[in-house]
């Protein structure tokens, strides 16, 4: 039944919780109480790490379909199981969310202050919820971690946050809580037609093409949300520029992929033909994204705010790759995701090392830091590189295998989306060089440190991931290649099966 | 004659009146003592309705089936949490700590049993009066206090209005239809002529008779002040018990006698719905009183249960139960934590008071966080399940429109439940509240924890509750 053995899934998804646990039995004076709470957060995860590591070592990259399956009765008689597995597409971003877990706990040691117990375990939890998001099998299972994210995550940003940390958290809670509810409502339709909750059978289910169409924007509320999509990304930039640097990271680096991950898991395979009919919609969605949030990143004053913004435009390429429904597509899309999720926390994480210092955000309060920060300089330039797509770097696998898949649909499309690209090297140089570049005049960054040890220990995994990705993207494309290749190949056939069937019903 | 079945409300009564007796004899202060007696009588009265056999006693007048032993479950549940919070919040210049307290409210308890196990529109009238009768004191309880009178004054009124309108619905009920029997009225309304205008007046009346007492829109107009008149102990009663045992008996009276008629009654329900929802999320936003914005809450929640009665079928009407039972747990927990506000033994009950709660008292803060986000329906915690199957029964009925409302007013209400915990965990720290009872601690643990875990075991509960639907449904 399970490759592994035992229930690592389960394990790797509720350990986080066991270390909470141990977390909130801690007695003691402030002191210790933060001190046992940072250490006991940070062994937790790196076990929690170490765990999914199973995943990568036994996953079968041959077989298309779910691995390490686990399945419990949980209410049978309404077709309702606990149910938990990863397949290609799911299982790197298990190990996504385990990986950046330890680091964003490392990058909170000493910037966390106050409540530092509260902040720990809300960061367990949203691992539970991460892990969980990505690996659930039970559509109602998968919801409740998908919505249950947004508790631990509205506290990290409410009580840990900026000056505007009330406005943010509330707006990113009401926000994705507005989606959210939509989907539910979706997934209780899809419940009652089938009468199963269950993923891999929902996965070969046809539904009625007419309600595949309004289960189609139903999906699209909760996912373009989360994604986020133009016109619904305006949460993003306030939540990033709130965000304690730790919160930042998982935002960009896993909440983000969550919007991505139900597309390609739910929408694309569960309504193939709402999602053909609507992907020219979802092509001038993603366009204007790409295009329109580099030209607002190009004006931002603030640095959280300009990556946020690139975010965004990342994100648009991933929505263009997915709904071409082609191989080369898909798997940029996923490559794009896992190159961001890495990259993009790396630079929230660069922000976080000067802000640290300064206290600040702001673009203007810096300049120069080459000379006093030569380290920072170079592995800050590393992550903006790969952020616009150099070669040799993540983000040019991801970009690239987009731009083929998009070639194949349509030329104005794959042309649109490289206009995005080109604006995101202006921006990302641009900020390069007004925050490194130029000449150290400001007299409050005459005495600005180089990394600690600490800091250098949090980015070299990222660094050596980057340019493992970007130099030999083989081991990490290998993973979903068959999953991919299975998705393309069924959505066609079905495409195929419901516009006989439509044509068959005239 | 099986007079056997209404075993534990006879004992209940009997229970009720010995204490009282035994309060009056009693020389010094008996409250205390009273009040565990009284706590005693509910677990036993627990004991006897889970021991008795279902069938039909007193000419058809009184039915004890799985319906009416989960609803009665529940109201003992809900009035023992209640009660032991009184417990916590006896202090003697409040009012509470009089032994007569506990004896009204078994006595609230006896008509709220009768209420759910009517089986006649006369039953129904009885125990309905009996359970309001009980309530009206003790809302005005704190008879020194001018809002603790005021707001049992208010009560009172509008509550024999609402008193009134039913009866006079039973009459045309009874006029047009020739009985008060709910198995013959269902027997006669299922003829396939239909119904005569006069009677669905009738029923309309009878509607608005009940949904008074869940405090739906149009008939809430009362909830609020006497939310935030009575003492907090008895809002907290006043929320729980009498809510279940009210929609209990519109379920029960919808679905038996007027279940054919389905199709005359089910707009109006839908109605009241959307309109207390709307009214739930919107009017609460605004409240600076937390008791008042608890008012507005339970409006909204009662509208999100009407949505399963409205759907009609057996997957509605166990949706509407289980959404009783996760209710009535988070409900008391929050209501633990608002009566353990209180400063130099005064009680407090601005939203601003909580502020910072959570470095000055973490324990209650998460605890009323847990019962927040739950109310705002936000998974794993339980009330997120009470929707659930709210809304499952909805899109299984086709009724997107009120679904689809239903969601969008749930994020409205989160809104606010999340405001309360950005003020005790955000805002800064205010004076300390004074250290609170064990009992306040034992209720808003409890519920917590059943607030909590709920999702690890929902298999006993929607058992039971699909198990009570089927009775209804015949």
């Amino acid at each position: 039944m399970n490759a592994a053995g035992f229930p690592v899934l389960s394990l790797v998804t509720f350990l986080p919780l066991v270390g909470g646990a141990v977390i909130l039995s801690i007695r003691g004076d402030e002191a210790t109480v933060a001190s046992n709470a940072r250490w006991a957060a940070l062994w937790t995860s790196l076990i929690v790490f170490g765990l999914s590591l199973v995943l990568w070592v036994e996953f079968n990259p041959a077989d298309p379909g779910f691995q390490f399956v686990e399945s419990v009765s949980w209410m049978p008689e309404y077709g309702l199981g606990y149910k938990m597995g990863v397949d290609g597409i799911s299982v790197l971003f298990v190990l996504l969310s385990t990986a950046l877990t330890p680091l964003c706990i490392l990058a909170s040691w000493e910037v966390i202050k106050r409540q530092v117990r509260e902040y720990m375990l809300a960061f367990l939890i949203l691992e539970t919820m991460m892990v969980g998001t990505f690996s659930a099998l039970d559509f109602v299972v998968f919801y409740m971690f998908f919505e249950g994210v947004l508790i631990p995550m509205y506290l990290i940003i409410g009580i840990w946050g900026g000056p505007r940390r009330v406005y943010s958290a509330i707006k990113f809670f009401l926000f994705t809580l507005t989606g959210s509810v939509l989907l539910l409502l979706a997934v209780l339709a899809i419940w009652v037609h089938t009468g199963t909750a269950d993923i891999p059978t929902l996965l070969h289910t046809r539904l009625p093409v007419v309600m595949q169409g309004w289960l189609f924007f139903a999906f699209l509320a909760s996912f373009a949300v989360k994604l986020p999509m133009w016109p619904v990304h305006t949460w993003l930039p306030d939540a990033h520029v709130e965000a304690p640097t730790a919160g930042s990271v998982i935002l960009a680096g896993v909440l983000l992929k969550m919007g991505a991950y139900g597309f390609l898991r739910f929408s694309v395979p569960m309504l193939p033909a709402a999602s053909a009919a609507f992907a020219p919609l979802m092509f001038a969605l993603g366009v204007i994204a790409v295009i329109y949030t580099s030209y607002v990143a190009l004006a931002q004053e603030d640095m959280k705010k300009l990556i946020a913004y690139s975010s965004v435009a990342h994100m648009g390429l991933v929505t263009i790759g997915v709904f071409t429904f082609n191989i080369q597509g898909i798997q940029g899309a996923l490559f794009q995701m896992l190159s961001h999720g890495i990259v993009s926390a790396a630079l929230f994480l660069c922000v976080g090392v000067l802000y640290d210092r300064m206290h600040t955000h702001e673009i203007a309060r810096f300049g120069g830091l080459v000379e006093r920060m030569p380290i920072y300089a170079a592995i800050f330039m590393l992550f903006s590189l790969a952020s616009v797509g150099l070669p040799g770097t993540s983000g040019f696998v991801g970009e690239i295998l987009v731009m083929i898949g998009a070639m194949q649909v349509n030329f104005w499309l794959a042309l649109l989306g490289g206009v995005g690209m080109i604006l995101g090297v202006a921006y990302m140089l641009y900020l390069y060089r007004r925050v490194i570049f130029g000449v150290l005049t400001k007299v409050d960054l005459k005495g600005i440190l180089d990394l600690s040890p600490r800091e250098v220990a949090v980015f070299a995994p990222l660094v050596v991931l980057t340019l493992w990705m970007g130099i030999y993207p083989q081991s990490f494309s290998s993973f979903w290649a068959s999953s991919v290749a299975q998705m393309v190949q069924q959505h066609t056939a079905m495409l195929h099966h419901s516009v006989l069937t439509t044509i068959a019903s005239r | 004659m099986n007079w056997t079945l209404a075993l534990p409300e006879i004992v209940l009564s009997v229970v009720a009146m010995a204490i009282l007796i035994f309060g009056v004899l009693y020389r010094r202060d008996a409250s205390f003592a009273c009040n565990m007696l009284a706590l005693g009588a509910l677990l036993l009265t627990a004991l006897l309705v889970l021991a008795a056999p279902p069938g039909s006693a007193y000419g058809g007048l009184f039915v004890v089936d799985a319906f009416s032993r989960f609803a009665k479950i529940l109201v003992l549940a809900g009035s023992a949490l209640a009660l032991m919070l009184s417990l916590g919040y006896s202090h003697p210049q409040q009012g509470l700590s009089r032994f007569e307290f506990p004896v009204l409210i078994l006595f609230a308890v006896v008509g709220m049993m009768v209420m759910v196990s009517a089986a006649n529109l006369m039953t129904l009238y009885l125990g309905l009066e009996l359970h309001s009768l009980a309530l009206y004191v003790v809302t005005a309880f704190d008879r020194d206090s001018l809002r603790s009178s005021e707001a049992g004054l208010k009560y009172f009124v509008l509550g024999a209005l609402a008193s009134g309108l039913l009866l006079y619905g039973i009459s045309l009920v009874y006029g047009f239809s020739g009985s008060t029997s709910f198995s013959s009225l269902a027997g006669a309304l299922g003829a396939p002529q239909g119904a005569s205008v006069g009677l669905v007046v009738g029923i309309v009346f009878v509607i608005a008779g009940l949904v008074f007492k869940v405090s739906a829109v149009p008939f809430h107009m009362w909830t609020p002040d006497v939310y935030e008149g009575a003492p907090t102990p008895v809002t907290a009663f006043l929320s729980t018990a009498p809510k279940v045992a009210a929609m209990a008996l519109i379920l029960r009276t919808m679905a038996t006698p007027f279940g054919h008629l389905a199709d005359d009654w089910r707009l109006l329900i839908e109605l009241i719905s959307i309109a207390s929802m709307i009214l739930g999320s919107v009017a609460a936003i605004g409240q600076t009183s937390i008791k008042r914005l608890m008012a507005y809450s339970s409006i909204g929640h009662m509208g999100y249960a009407l949505i399963g009665l409205a759907a009609g079928s057996a997957v509605g009407l166990r949706g509407v139960l289980i959404y009783l039972v996760v209710y009535v747990f988070m409900n008391v927990g929050t209501f633990a934590g608002i009566i353990a506000m209180r400063r130099q033994g005064r009680p407090v009950e601005q939203i601003s008071d909580l502020a910072g709660l959570a470095r000055t008292d973490p324990g209650l803060a998460f605890a009323l966080a847990i019962f927040m986000f739950s109310m705002a329906g936000i998974p794993p915690l339980s009330g997120f399940f009470g929707k659930l199957y709210i809304f499952l029964a909805a899109v299984q009925a086709g009724m997107w429109a009120l679904a689809v409302i239903g969601v969008l007013t749930s994020v409205v209400g989160a809104y606010y439940y999340i405001r309360i915990v950005k003020v005790m965990y955000i805002d800064e720290p205010v004076a300390a509240f004074d250290p609170r009872p064990a009992m306040i601690t034992l209720v808003a643990a409890g519920a917590g924890l059943f607030t909590t875990f709920f999702f690890l075991f929902p298999g006993p509960f929607v058992g039971a509750a699909q198990a009570a639907a089927q009775v209804l449904l015949g």
